[in-house]
């Protein structure tokens, strides 16, 4: 396994506010990374779990779960520059929402985060904004070019969580060697989007059957699997650590799960969109852009194989890739709309409905993938419900359903893939950084 | 039909529908054959042709169509219009529905356009070519053609060969001509087809122009010069057309060639064969009027529910 000892210099602001204070009675408390599994009160008393229940708020938690917060290493605040879309405080109540405690903004914003002012400017508007512990990643090359390399000693001096091109991959193999050289002084983690350009052209869906029928270009899946291929290589030689965000290609599982195997310092993302859905969706949906995003949705083989990779461990964790666009941009004719789906408030639904109570994982298992690994992968502090720490949790009832959509999103944006489903796992409330940060209206 | 009138995919229809709309283009025909061509059927409609991406012949037949039924048309081209200063599809929609326009015939280069301009008017949207998407007026007219000049398309091989990547007449050609009862397949450079066309439409795909030896019908597609030049699809157009071109080698008698046009003369065909009075280009030509006319009153009434007006009679009087 591949994973960074925490990196105290990641800086992981949050907005001032009061410590929580409140006892959650009667539930089932679940952190399967500290061997926790009882029926118990959880007491949270200055933003710390354990203490004094004496004079604190109760909860009746009676039928309600416990369980580490959700870290998501992969979303888009669009701050600075795409605010409309969606902004720091609106971004991270969407988290909250979800009962996701950390987040890390990538950096494909207007400029693109990739200095260490702009990265300063976000870690000091996070401290005044964020509604919960927000992290960013800034850009391995100057302006997401592809050319030259950003000041990756600067920025992890910064406070950087890990560095990052997405949206675009590094195009050049030579550049991404530097970078995976110059990571020995830095020890800044790349999170890579991974897409050889050329092979995926003017494509704007998976090249399936659905893109033949319609008549979409598609992007082959070989477009991810080959670009995957060569940074695996690439990190082989130079001793480097990467990280594969939202792998949606059956052909990609396999390399990465070589690789592994040959022990390539690799870990994997996948995210709920790709677990539960397929570009049938795009064939069959009056509205198709609701279901455009890069990596594309590929086909049933392809979520099949992501499913028994995120079992198996070869994909380590899952990220969202919220993806926030105003809804006008996704009125456009199909290949016109921008790729991207918002995905904070209904990830843990979405996975819980589809590998928990779909028999593919365990509850536990699906915390270790949503809360534990991610945290361990990036070297961010890992939400535990042990006494003593810090309460980033989230308090859910794994057999409420919700239809999505019918509820207004903490997002500024509705561009959801989920519309309409029916998903089973409420977040009842959330406690990110020692902070009361959401609790369901009923 | 879908509970709305529109044609936008060939899926939209059932063989019935297509019989439909071709018997009713059969009685325009013999409108045709008269002094005065014009009848009253669609007196006090609107239509608005809304084409996006340089046509000549489809808008020219949507045009001249709907003036035959005696239609309002309004025609917007592509050059100078709201939306090279930026304006979307849905708003330029929006604004024509002022015209209270009863159809909407688009072309765009866009795949799904129609689709989406459909969401934004109550009017019937006629799809005449949506990108790589799909052409279903074209397989109409197609099916049309081969139907009275050769014969019913059940149990016929059509053969069609070219670029189909790029090809939105192949895709609704292929779909039309199968729902017709025509085994079809697909003769292209393994560069021009899409990868999972076979699964996907139902063909059997090769790479063989010697392929085309028993089909009753050879279908050429145009070579689309404009996406060639960076692509590489193919190392020459010589070498595409000395292993692809329908020429009169390649053909034997009473092999039937149609091609949507316009035609690359020696690329993808041979001067020979576009000229040769046994082709079924002319007859396509020609037949796009009488469909696009079938497809107008087909959109406004039959497919709509409002059957009092049938086709068959007092609609054919001249005005």
């Amino acid at each position: 396994m591949s994973t960074m000892a925490p990196n105290p210099r990641v800086r992981l602001p949050q907005r001032p506010g009061d410590p929580a204070d409140v006892v959650i009675r009667g539930a089932r408390i679940l952190d399967p990374a500290a061997g926790i599994d009882r029926v118990d009160d959880l007491v949270v008393r200055d933003g710390v779990i354990g203490g004094d229940p004496e004079g604190l708020e109760v909860i009746d938690g009676s039928g309600l779960t416990v369980i580490p917060g959700i870290v998501d290493v992969h979303v888009h605040l669009r701050t600075p520059g795409k605010e409309h879309a969606e902004d720091i405080a609106t971004g991270t109540a969407s988290a909250a929402a979800g009962g996701v405690v950390t987040v890390l903004a990538m950096p494909n914003t207007q400029p693109p985060t990739d200095n260490p002012s702009i990265l300063g400017s976000l870690l000091e508007r996070a401290s005044r904004e964020a509604v919960v512990p927000t992290g960013f990643i800034p850009a391995i090359t100057v302006g997401q070019a592809g050319e030259s390399l950003t000041e990756h000693g600067d920025l992890a001096e910064a406070g950087a969580a890990a560095l990052s091109d997405d949206g675009v991959p590094v195009g050049s193999a030579l550049v991404m060697r530097r970078a995976l050289q110059y990571q020995r002084a830095t020890g800044l983690l790349f999170t890579l989007h991974e897409e050889d350009m050329s092979l995926s052209g003017p494509g704007v869906m998976h090249e399936g059957i659905v893109s033949a029928r319609i008549g979409l270009a598609g992007i082959p899946g070989v477009s991810e699997a080959v670009q995957v291929a060569r940074d695996c290589a690439l990190a082989a030689y130079e001793g480097g650590r990467i990280h594969i965000c939202h792998v949606s290609a059956r052909e990609t599982v396999d390399e990465i799960r070589r690789a592994k195997e040959r022990g390539v310092q690799v870990t994997a993302e996948v995210t709920p969109h790709h677990l539960l859905l397929t570009d049938e969706r795009v064939g069959e949906d009056p509205d198709p852009a609701r279901f455009k995003m890069n990596p594309p949705l590929r086909d049933q083989d392809d979520r099949e194989a992501l499913i028994e990779a995120l079992v198996d461990g070869t994909l380590d964790c899952i990220a969202t890739d919220h993806a926030p666009h105003p809804g006008d941009e996704k009125e456009n004719p199909f290949a016109e709309a921008p790729f991207g789906v918002i995905g904070l408030e209904t990830a843990f639904a979405a996975c819980h409905t589809e590998l928990v109570l779909g028999g593919r994982m365990s509850l536990e298992d699906l915390i270790l993938r949503m809360s534990t690994r991610p945290a361990e992968i990036f070297g961010l502090p890992v939400p535990t419900l042990a006494d003593g720490a810090v309460a980033n949790l989230a308090v859910v009832d794994t057999a409420a359903t919700d239809r999505v959509g019918d509820r207004p999103y903490a997002s500024k944006s509705t561009n959801a893939a989920f519309v309409g489903m029916e998903l089973t796992g409420r977040i009842v409330m959330t406690l990110a950084g020692g902070q009361d940060v959401y609790r369901r209206e009923p | 039909m879908t509970d709305r009138a529109s044609l936008i995919r060939i899926a939209d229809l059932t063989a019935d529908d297509v019989q439909r709309i071709l018997a009713t283009a059969d009685r325009f025909a013999s409108v045709m054959d008269r002094d005065i061509k014009k009848v009253p059927t669609l007196r006090g409609r609107t239509v608005v042709n809304l084409f996006l991406e340089p046509s000549t012949r489809t808008s020219t037949s949507f045009e001249l169509a709907a003036k035959r039924l005696s239609a309002d048309v309004v025609s917007i081209k592509g050059q100078g219009t709201s939306m090279e200063k930026g304006e979307t599809l849905k708003d330029t929609i929006l604004t024509l529905e002022a015209y209270e326009p009863d159809v909407f015939v688009i072309r765009h280069p866009q795949v799904g356009a129609c689709a989406v301009a459909e969401r934004y008017t109550d009017a019937a949207v006629v799809n005449a070519g949506d990108g790589t998407g799909e052409h279903p007026t074209q397989a109409l007219l197609d099916v049309f053609t081969v139907q009275q000049e050769v014969g019913p398309l059940d149990g016929m091989h059509v053969a069609i060969v070219g670029d189909v990547l790029h090809s939105r007449v192949a895709r609704s050609g292929i779909q039309a001509f199968r729902m017709m009862g025509a085994r079809v397949s697909v003769v292209s450079p393994p560069t021009l087809v899409p990868r999972h066309l076979a699964d996907a439409l139902g063909v059997e795909v090769t790479a063989d122009i010697r392929d085309i030896a028993d089909a009753d019908i050879v279908y050429v597609l145009r070579m689309q010069l404009e996406r060639m030049g960076a692509g590489g699809f193919v190392p020459s157009l010589e070498e595409y057309a000395r292993m692809y071109q329908v020429n009169h080698a390649r053909l034997r008698p009473g092999q039937r060639v149609m091609h949507a046009g316009p035609v690359n003369r020696g690329v993808e065909i041979s001067g020979g064969v576009v000229d040769d009075p046994d082709s079924l280009i002319e007859a396509q030509a020609a037949n796009g009027l009488v469909v696009r006319m079938a497809v107008l009153y087909d959109v406004l009434t039959e497919a709509a529910g409002d059957t009092g007006t049938g086709a068959g009679g007092a609609v054919l009087e001249a005005a």
